[in-house]
């Protein structure tokens, strides 16, 4: 039975800038249950980060604004708790692994004591159940000689160690539900390989429910179940992992699988998606996608297309699938 | 005239760490090897991958041979130049010659500075364009060659989205016509569709000006499709370099093997990736003697953990480290 953990419902973020108002959220639904991965893909700009932080509650404002919608967290809109309620959230039920290691981590402090102050504010430990407790996430997380490099800044840390670090520290407090933000991106395979097992063990173990955002089809492919893709700032096409891969109905989506290099061959140059990103401040009308669409046609340009279930299970928003 | 571009020769970049608590009580330095004693070349028009291990020294080998940190031995050749005795003097051509895209593309764009005046410094401190009009054509020019728009100019990099910042740094290195770029990760930021637009854009940029690549990135697929010949580094080692179809086709070290298992196909029907290799993660500090794999390596025998196997040549342009092979 399906069981709800988080319900966005019609989310819009968007931006007050100087040079306009720039909507980097609109129109956006998902649901995750319980110990379900959902995996969110799309265009860079697209909008993934700021849904997440969204979630978090974590968008700034200003210069953000959260214009519309509901973020249920087990029922509850987190949009209209309170600050100290979303700390008390963050810190026990609900993680991020950020895209920026660099941002997210104090360069002044060592990164023993980062994480070893995180657990005695949110759990209550002793300083040394702390330390103890640090050290193991950080063996588990593959760091190697953990108790000396307990003592290292970060700027001492490679940028995949940085990474390993984020997810130990998102680790630490055992949350519920895990949001990682391209954690894999700075990493090689065979890093990426355990990092992946070891989130996969811990959404088995403890029921944890993922939202993981990446620009890595490949990560997809072995990681989610369901997938999200975003365009613009809407979600274009939602569905099963299997369905998006063997089906793809969305013109975006069949262009982002088509633009993989392959492992098998060398080909001397690869089919992009043609176009520059889009401009969000000044997005075109209609379809945001329309400009680089090979099968737009007149209606494109005119009518935002709404996402609708087109299969059991398969949402997809384009006027080719009325 | 060498035939190489880019010869590098015994690099090694030692850092002693003095910070930790270990050395502090014991009294001692502990060392880490973050590149030790690695030799490769780059032939003129050639790219090389740099594939790896996340620690195993890819950045350090690309700030070496930028010279942003001096090296512990080891020497750097770019063509018949040594680069580590050249005078000041030279060294701001060099500067032109050879640019980094970094990485972290948050970190490396100046917060205070628009897209405009970022791209427009090269120009100013390699004198390539004078005046405001100038400045403005090349840098509209830089932005549309990384498939970014003029309304884009006059934006600070944190209006930007991450994919977006590394197009901007990318344009940065191509502002003053290098003919070595060393892109350390330059693509691992970006989505498929954009990165596909890149590679093909570092495929054009080089067949149009005959430029030369140090391409590191951990993804392989993209290695396979940027490279001519590959370097495969595990801790501070180059363990195995060979020609591209030499490297994904006939694989010798286990440290390759173990790679090219444990990639991610985009299919979900092809069997998930898979760790071939056991045990912990070998430490750049204070490493035993012997090669860097022992402990882990499916095929060690004794001698593994007694003597460092050397890059062998196995035929061609395929060498090897590896006492087992
Ligand atoms: N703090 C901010 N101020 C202004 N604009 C912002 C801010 N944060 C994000 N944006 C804008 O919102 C849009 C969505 O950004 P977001 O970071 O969510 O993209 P993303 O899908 O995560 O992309 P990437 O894959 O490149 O990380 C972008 O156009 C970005 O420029
Ligand atoms: N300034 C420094 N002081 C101490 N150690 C350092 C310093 N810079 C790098 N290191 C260490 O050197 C080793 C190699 O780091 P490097 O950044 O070259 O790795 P990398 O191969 O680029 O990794 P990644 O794929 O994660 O980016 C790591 O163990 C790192 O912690
Ligand atoms: S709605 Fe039109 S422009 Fe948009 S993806 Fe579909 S066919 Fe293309
Ligand atoms: S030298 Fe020995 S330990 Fe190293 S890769 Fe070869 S067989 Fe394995
Ligand atoms: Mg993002
Ligand atoms: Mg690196």
């Amino acid at each position: 039975m399906a069981d709800p953990v988080l319900q966005i419902e019609d989310l819009g973020v968007r931006f007050h800038l100087k040079r306009g108002r720039l909507t980097a959220v609109d129109q956006v639904s998902l649901t995750v249950n319980r110990s379900e991965t959902f995996g969110l893909v799309g265009e860079s700009g697209s909008g993934k980060t700021v849904t997440a932080r969204a979630v978090m509650r974590l968008v700034p404002i200003p210069p953000g604004e959260i214009f519309q919608g509901r973020v249920l967290f087990d029922g509850e809109n987190v949009l209209d708790k309170s600050d100290a309620e979303m700390r008390e959230l963050r810190g026990r039920k609900i993680a991020m692994v950020f895209q920026e290691p660099m941002s997210a981590l104090n360069p002044v402090f060592t990164v023993g004591n980062q994480i070893s102050d995180a657990l005695r504010t949110n759990l209550g430990m002793s300083k040394r159940e702390a330390k103890e407790r640090v050290i193991e996430l950080l063996n588990l997380v593959g760091i190697p000689s953990p108790e000396s490099r307990y003592g290292n800044y970060v700027h001492e840390f490679s940028g995949g160690m940085r990474q390993r670090v984020m997810l130990a520290m998102a680790l630490s407090c055992n949350p519920s539900f895990l949001i990682a933000d391209e954690p894999t991106t700075a990493l090689d395979v065979t890093i990426q390989a355990t990092i992946l097992e070891l989130i996969q063990s811990m959404t088995e173990r403890f029921h944890m429910s993922l939202i993981f955002i990446t620009h890595n089809l490949g990560v997809v492919a072995h990681t989610c179940d369901t997938i999200g893709v975003m365009y613009a700032s809407h979600l274009v096409e939602l569905g099963t992992k299997n369905e998006i891969f063997a089906n793809p109905l969305h013109p975006y989506t069949q262009g982002l699988l088509n633009s993989i290099p392959r492992l098998d061959t060398q080909a001397k140059f690869l089919t992009p998606i043609k176009g520059l990103v889009c401009n969000m401040l000044e997005p075109p009308q209609g379809c945001k996608f329309n400009p680089r669409c090979e099968h737009a046609m007149d209606i494109c340009s005119q009518e935002v297309p709404p996402l609708k279930e087109v299969a059991p299970g398969h949402f997809v928003a384009c006027h080719l699938h009325p | 005239m060498s035939d190489y571009f880019l010869e590098v020769k015994n690099l090694t970049k030692h850092f002693p760490l003095n910070n930790d608590l270990i050395s502090r009580l014991g009294g001692k330095t502990r060392t880490l090897k973050a590149v030790d004693d690695i030799s490769f070349f780059i032939k003129p028009g050639e790219t090389l991958g740099l594939v790896g291990e996340s620690g195993c020294g890819k950045s350090t080998t690309a700030r070496l041979i930028t010279r942003l940190i001096e090296p512990s031995s080891g020497s750097i050749y770019l063509k018949d130049d040594d680069l580590l005795s050249l005078p000041p003097e030279r060294m701001l051509d060099v500067r032109k010659t050879v640019q980094l895209v970094f990485q972290d593309p948050y970190s490396s764009l100046n917060p205070r500075k628009t897209i405009m005046q970022i791209l427009s410094r090269p120009l100013e401190v390699h004198n390539l364009a004078k005046g405001w009009t100038a400045k403005r054509r090349h840098v509209l020019h830089l932005l549309r060659l990384v498939g970014l728009g003029v309304e884009h100019a006059d934006r600070y990099p944190h209006e930007f989205s991450g994919g977006q910042r590394q197009r901007i740094a990318i344009a940065r290195a191509l502002a003053v016509s290098p003919q070595l770029i060393i892109g350390d990760e330059p693509v691992s930021a970006l989505d498929v569709s954009i990165q596909a637009q890149i590679l093909n854009l570092f495929r054009e940029l080089q067949q149009e000006f005959n430029l030369t690549y140090l391409f590191i990135a951990h993804d392989l697929s993209v290695i396979r499709h940027i490279s001519d010949r590959v370097a495969v580094m595990y801790v501070g080692k180059i363990v195995e370099t060979g020609t591209v179809e030499t490297i994904f086709e006939n694989p010798k070290h286990p440290y390759t093997h173990a790679l090219l298992m444990a990639v991610p196909h985009a299919d979900p029907l092809k069997p998930p990736p898979r760790l071939t290799l056991q045990g912990e993660l070998a430490t750049p500090v204070d490493p035993p003697p012997g090669c860097r794999l022992y402990g882990r390596c499916p095929i060690a025998t004794d001698i593994c953990g007694e003597v460092s196997p050397e890059l062998i040549g196995r035929g061609g342009e395929h060498y090897v480290a590896c006492h087992n092979i």
